[in-house]
């Protein structure tokens, strides 16, 4: 018999399949955050508190994540389109399981782009501290979880219409991006600006990616990220799988 | 002893559609008995499609009951799912997926142990002719071998009920045939249950034991094609003139002599619609004969679900119905 767990399992080893098989598939889809890498981290004039690159790369973690995640919906949009989702409605897998199963291998392809990019940035000087690396990531799993069941449900919503999918995930990539003080901090902007920053969950995920990988574990900045990402982790996938339930209602 | 595989009650779909209620299915009633092998016949829009999607759990209906394989649709639609099969219009398989790999998360899915799948997989693979192609993505594969792959995707847990959506649309006529032959061997060999769409009048003919006629959301006809053409549609006889006039004259003698009979005239073109006309027909040509009407040619031509369709609501099923497909589509 199938359990919630079992459904899970099945559907996240199905998602994960095409990328085993094709890993450079995760590594292209990171080339605009290496484009930022390469040619915008080398504007950064140094900072007194460290170098640019100590402050930029955890960003281009986060920005890497950011951008594959939050397009996986259309791997989603395509099943539907072809059928093969229509296949998994009717199959018994548990509807919960459907959209959890995805999200979860969103884990995935995050750690592989996380790791190229340190082993990039390593030989330009970039210090690694693991323990808060490793912190990081967990904080950044949480947060992938959330947003790609976002963007399965974004898939869900558009069905048929492709356009509008790429239509809202690009009009919401940029200004989630820009106001998370991602590629410029946001501590000298106007104060409409800062506060449209402070309620951006993004934020939070960001700044304690941060100051975690420089090293700093215990501190309220891990604290409010691990909160946020665990938001966002939550309604995300409590927003998906009522959206996944409502398909075949 | 036959027990029933699906009885539905007053099933009824609507959508809204620009803010009007498209009434896609209309009160639906409907039993089929286990190892019956029903076609869902009518145009594009008549509500097949919304029926087969609400009997799969694919839609939940507006109003009515439906019970499938034991299990009602709303109430518990696992366990309508655990037990039935289906094939959809598109690829069951996902395109980046290799098509073994699908096979075996397909059995996963309906609580196959790994061992369990993969020996079904390879059994499938082998029975489906798809050897070759296994271990290739999905994308790779052409037409034919995609729709075999749904149709062994479809049948990894060897369902007691089987339901095909439109199962040959986009095929050749070979791989339609091919896929025919399937589905008779499936049948011949398990006695598997099926229900299957198709606007294809020849595949509800040829396949189908018992054809169920849709209409603009209602069952207008059921039963087995045999009798679906001798109910509703006579025997044409199709005659040719070199005159317009000598048609119209062949008319008036032909309907005194062919008691029952209803007739079409175009130009010179005379269409006799009646019962036993190969018979008749020797019969009426002395009578053109003895009144110097001398026929061109003639033509005596069987009853096709065509004729039955067109008997039934006045129009053709070649002509694609201008129902409401445009509305399931955007509301499914």
């Amino acid at each position: 018999m199938t359990t919630f767990v079992s459904d899970t399992t099945t559907v996240f080893s199905r998602e994960l399949r095409p990328v085993l098989r094709d890993p450079f598939s995760v590594i292209f889809s990171m080339l605009q955050p290496l484009l930022f890498l390469a040619l915008f981290a080398p504007l950064l004039p140094d900072t007194g508190g460290g170098s640019a690159l100590q402050w930029f790369v955890p960003g281009i973690v986060v920005m890497s994540c950011l951008f594959g995640t939050s397009a996986t919906g259309a791997n989603l949009l395509f099943e539907i389109q072809t059928g093969s989702h229509e296949r998994m409605l009717v199959s018994p897998l548990r509807r919960p399981a459907l959209i959890v199963g995805r999200a979860l291998k969103e884990i995935v392809p995050m750690l592989v782009q996380a790791a190229v990019i340190v082993l990039i940035t390593l030989p330009f000087g970039f210090t690694l501290h693991v323990g808060g690396a490793l912190l990081a990531l967990v904080v950044l799993a949480l947060f992938s979880v959330g947003l790609g069941s976002l963007s399965y449900t974004l898939a869900l919503a558009a069905r048929n219409k492709e356009w509008m999918f790429w239509a809202v995930q690009q009009t919401l990539l940029f200004p989630l991006l820009l106001l998370a003080g991602i590629l410029l901090p946001i501590d000298n902007a106007p104060g409409w600006l800062r506060t449209a920053s402070q309620l951006n969950p993004l934020t939070y995920v960001v700044d304690a990616v941060r100051v975690l990988f420089n090293g700093e574990v215990f501190s309220a900045t891990v604290g409010y990220g691990v909160l946020a990402a665990f938001a966002v982790g939550a309604v995300g996938l409590g927003i998906g799988v009522r959206a996944m339930r409502r398909t075949t209602a | 002893m036959t027990s029933t595989m699906i009885r539905t009650r007053g099933l009824t779909r609507h959508f809204t559609v620009k803010r009007q209620t498209v009434e896609a299915v209309k009160g639906l009633d409907l039993s089929v008995a286990e190892g019956e092998l029903v076609a869902l016949l009518g145009p594009n829009g008549a509500g097949k499609s919304t029926t087969l999607r609400m009997l799969t759990t694919l839609l939940r209906p507006t109003s009515g009951t439906a019970e499938v394989a034991g299990h009602d649709v709303i109430r518990d639609p696992r366990g309508v799912r655990n037990r039935i099969g289906y094939i959809g219009q598109g690829n069951g398989a996902g395109h980046s997926q290799r098509a073994r790999d699908e096979l075996i998360s397909q059995g996963r899915a309906y609580g196959m142990s790994v061992r369990a799948a993969r020996s079904r997989a390879a059994e499938l693979v082998a029975s489906l002719d798809l050897e070759a192609v296994a271990d290739r993505v999905v994308s790779t594969l052409s037409g034919g071998q995609r729709r075999r792959l749904d149709i062994a995707m479809g049948l990894i847990h060897a369902p007691e009920l089987l339901f095909l959506d439109e199962p040959s649309t986009g095929l050749d006529p070979q791989n339609r045939a091919n896929l025919a032959e399937h589905i008779r061997r499936l049948r011949a060999e398990r006695g598997t249950t099926m229900v299957l769409t198709t606007h294809y009048l020849e595949e509800a003919d040829q396949l189908a034991e018992r054809v169920v006629v849709i209409d603009h959301g209602r069952i207008i006809a059921d039963d087995t094609p045999a009798r679906l053409k001798s109910a509703h549609a006579g025997d044409r006889i199709v005659l040719e003139f070199d005159h317009d006039d000598e048609a119209r004259r062949a008319q008036a003698r032909g309907l005194g002599i062919a008691e029952g009979a209803v007739a079409v005239r175009e130009g010179n073109r005379l269409e006799l619609r009646l019962d036993g006309g190969a018979r008749l027909a020797p019969k009426l040509l002395r009578s053109f004969d003895e009144a110097h009407l001398p026929v061109a040619s003639v033509e005596v031509a069987r009853p096709t679900l065509d004729d039955v369709f067109l008997n039934l609501t006045g129009r053709s099923l070649r002509e694609e119905g201008t129902g409401t497909a445009d509305a399931e589509e955007s509301a499914a």
